[in-house]
């Protein structure tokens, strides 16, 4: 299928988000989602992605001062019948009174097509997500992978300007999660359709999102493509929040970077540097005789593939290193580190 | 497999025997007596035979189907919308919606007559403004007014509990896809509320039925079955037709309701 209206570009100017109950759930916020970007909202619980992601929608207006542009167009006032967006949920919310192929063909009938229009399109959503064999069946009767597929073809029948995705992949389980998220990323790319979707999974948002808004209390932390949220990260938030993130803290001397358990070369360091954070993977052990970094091992965890260990190095928490699954460690054994110096941050 | 039946079978003989003892055995007095009269079993045709009995019994049927499609309209949309939109008085509003509840049919007689009597508010106001007194109590409309107000309360909770679990994100995700109100209402918030409308409405409607207190505090005029069977009963003394009358009342509503639930779940299963 070929998206037959072309992709929408989204800007949000100044939108803040205060309930009658008097909770602030979004700070003053500015956002401009291009044509045909998937951009992914990535929070924890309660950072106000959903509510973001409804004012967007049509199904929540920002509080006064705040708009709304579909390509340029203020849609501030239109509610969402009229703004000509799919939704997906969390829950599916389809139709249970009506069939997978009336669910499918629901907007299409709100449009008035004709018949034999409404039956080709659904029979193209039902080939396109690919469960033609469930026409007919009663939305109890599919499982959650089969609902969701289903809100997702409802949701693209009517070629919406834009989709908007809340947490849709949360209530399966993982592997389905894993598959169906495939999927969607390539239904996305491939339709080049406009797309906003809310996760807490940043697994999820890396692999989906051209970019990532990372959001903390109704506030953006750091927009960015998913490599720079991971490399660079803009606060010390989203360092945290995103993947796992070493500390050690020590100071400058002589243009190295000087802690309790050894010093790290560190050509770019700022020199004010209190603290040096870094990701597992830019750890190395470091058998030889004079290693930069010295610790014990302080638990080591087999996981397949590779091993994590938790290093201590005298510093609050043990630092976290992976390595090669072949290697046994011993908790309590000493070993050398060294890391990494274009993977050092100081934030 | 034995046992396994015969442990339901002495589970269940408590309510076998309860059952028996207070609904089949006087059911089938009752279907006998209405037999015993004069004509024998053919009293049970009075009921199509002869013009007054098949009259009132249509216009009692008439007047519950009335009285329960104005209760679910009342109650469906007070019902919505008090569960939505939470104002100040909101609850209080509620627990005089549904104070009725506890009133006899006498007292919503009587409530109807001080409304729509000869001495009536609606009387004095239309006198006030048109010159001619307005007065209906003692008539069908009266009594379907009475109805009405003594089914709300049954059903508008009924319906805010139901209204309470519609999921707003279907509502949300039909205006996505371009639904106006009237279609949600119609697509979604009614089809959510039909097992409660289903549930209220028989109850709605075997009540209007079966009803007494009120057609008998405004009187007379009134031709409803229940009335019909209390003058067969007290003023004719006439046992066998009130019988024969009380089961076929009995009978018919049991059918009409057996009736709504089968259509309405078989397009739960068409439509589903
Ligand atoms: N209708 C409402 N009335 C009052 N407060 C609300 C309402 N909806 C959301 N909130 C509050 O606004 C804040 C942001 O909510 P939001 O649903 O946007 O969070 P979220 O990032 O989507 O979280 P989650 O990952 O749990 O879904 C929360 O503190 C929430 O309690
Ligand atoms: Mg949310």
């Amino acid at each position: 299928m070929t998206q037959a209206t072309k992709p929408l570009a989204i800007r949000l100017r100044n939108c803040a988000k205060t309930f009658a109950d008097g909770t602030r759930a979004l700070q003053p916020l500015d956002l401009d989602i291009g044509a045909g970007e998937t951009v992914v909202f990535l929070g924890p619980s309660g950072c106000g992605k959903t509510t973001t992601l409804r004012i967007i929608a049509g199904l929540e207006r920002p509080d006064a001062g705040g708009s709304v542009l579909f390509d340029g167009e203020d849609v501030t006032a239109l509610p969402i019948e009229a703004r000509h967006v799919g939704m997906v949920f969390q829950s599916y919310a389809l139709f249970p009174n009506m069939s997978v192929a009336e669910n499918i063909g629901y907007g299409l009938r709100i449009r008035r097509l004709t018949r034999s229009e409404i039956a080709a399109r659904v029979g193209e959503m039902l080939a396109m997500m690919r469960i033609e064999a469930l026409a007919d069946r009663r939305v109890d009767q599919l499982s959650g992978g089969q609902r969701q597929r289903v809100a997702l073809a409802r949701a693209l029948a009517v070629r919406p300007r834009a989709l908007l995705l809340d947490e849709p992949l949360t209530a399966l389980d993982a592997k389905l999660r894993d598959s169906l998220r495939l999927e969607i990323d390539g239904l996305l790319r491939r339709l080049g359709i406009t797309a906003v979707y809310v996760t807490h999974d940043q697994a999820e948002a890396m692999a989906l999102g051209d970019r990532i808004v990372v959001m903390d209390h109704g506030r953006v932390a750091q927009v960015g493509r998913p490599r720079e949220i991971y490399q660079r990260p803009a606060t010390r938030f989203v360092a945290d929040f995103i993947g796992t993130m070493n500390r050690l803290s020590g100071r400058i001397e002589q243009g190295r970077f000087v802690t309790a358990a050894g010093a790290l070369a560190w050509p770019e360091a700022p020199a004010d540097a209190r603290e040096a954070l870094f990701r597992p993977e830019d750890v190395a052990i470091d058998d030889g005789a004079n290693p930069p970094l010295r610790g014990t091992v302080a638990a080591a965890f087999f996981l397949g593939d590779r091993t994590r260990l938790f290093v201590d190095v005298g510093g609050e928490r043990p630092l976290v290193i992976e390595t090669e699954a072949r290697r046994d460690f011993a908790r309590g054994q000493a070993i050398g580190l060294r890391v990494d110096s274009r993977g050092l941050m100081a934030l | 497999m034995r046992r396994e039946s015969f442990r339901l079978f002495s589970l269940l003989l408590p309510a076998g025997i309860f059952f028996l003892a207070f609904f089949l055995l006087p059911l089938t007095r009752l279907f006998f007596i209405g037999g015993s009269g004069a004509e024998g079993f053919a009293a049970y045709a009075a009921i199509v035979t002869d013009r007054n009995y098949f009259a009132s019994l249509v216009s009692t049927l008439g007047l519950a189907m009335a009285t329960t499609v104005a209760t679910l309209i009342v109650s469906g949309l007070s019902g919505v919308f008090l569960q939505r939109r939470k104002f100040p008085g909101n609850g209080l509003l509620v627990a005089m919606l549904t104070l009725p509840l506890a009133f006899p049919g006498v007292v919503i007689g009587f409530m109807v007559i001080m409304l729509a009597g000869r001495q009536g508010l609606i009387g004095d106001v239309t006198q006030f403004l048109t010159g001619e007194k307005l007065v209906f109590a003692y008539s069908m409309a009266g009594l379907f007014m009475g109805y009405v107000y003594f089914s709300i309360p049954r059903t508008i909770l009924t319906v805010m509990a139901a209204a309470e679990k519609l999921d707003p994100k279907l509502e949300e995700a039909a205006r996505s896809l371009g639904a106006p109100t009237w279609r949600v209402v119609l697509d979604v918030i009614i089809p959510g509320l039909k097992p409660a409308f289903i549930s209220a409405g028989a109850i709605c409607f075997a009540t209007a039925v079966g009803a007494f207190g009120t057609a008998f505090t405004l009187a007379t005029r009134i031709n409803v079955l229940p009335m019909v069977i209390y003058t067969e009963f007290t003023l004719q003394a006439n046992m066998a037709m009130a019988a024969a009358l009380s089961f076929v009342l009995g009978a018919v509503t049991w059918v009409v309701l057996a009736l709504a639930r089968t259509a309405a779940g078989s397009s739960v299963a068409a439509a589903g």
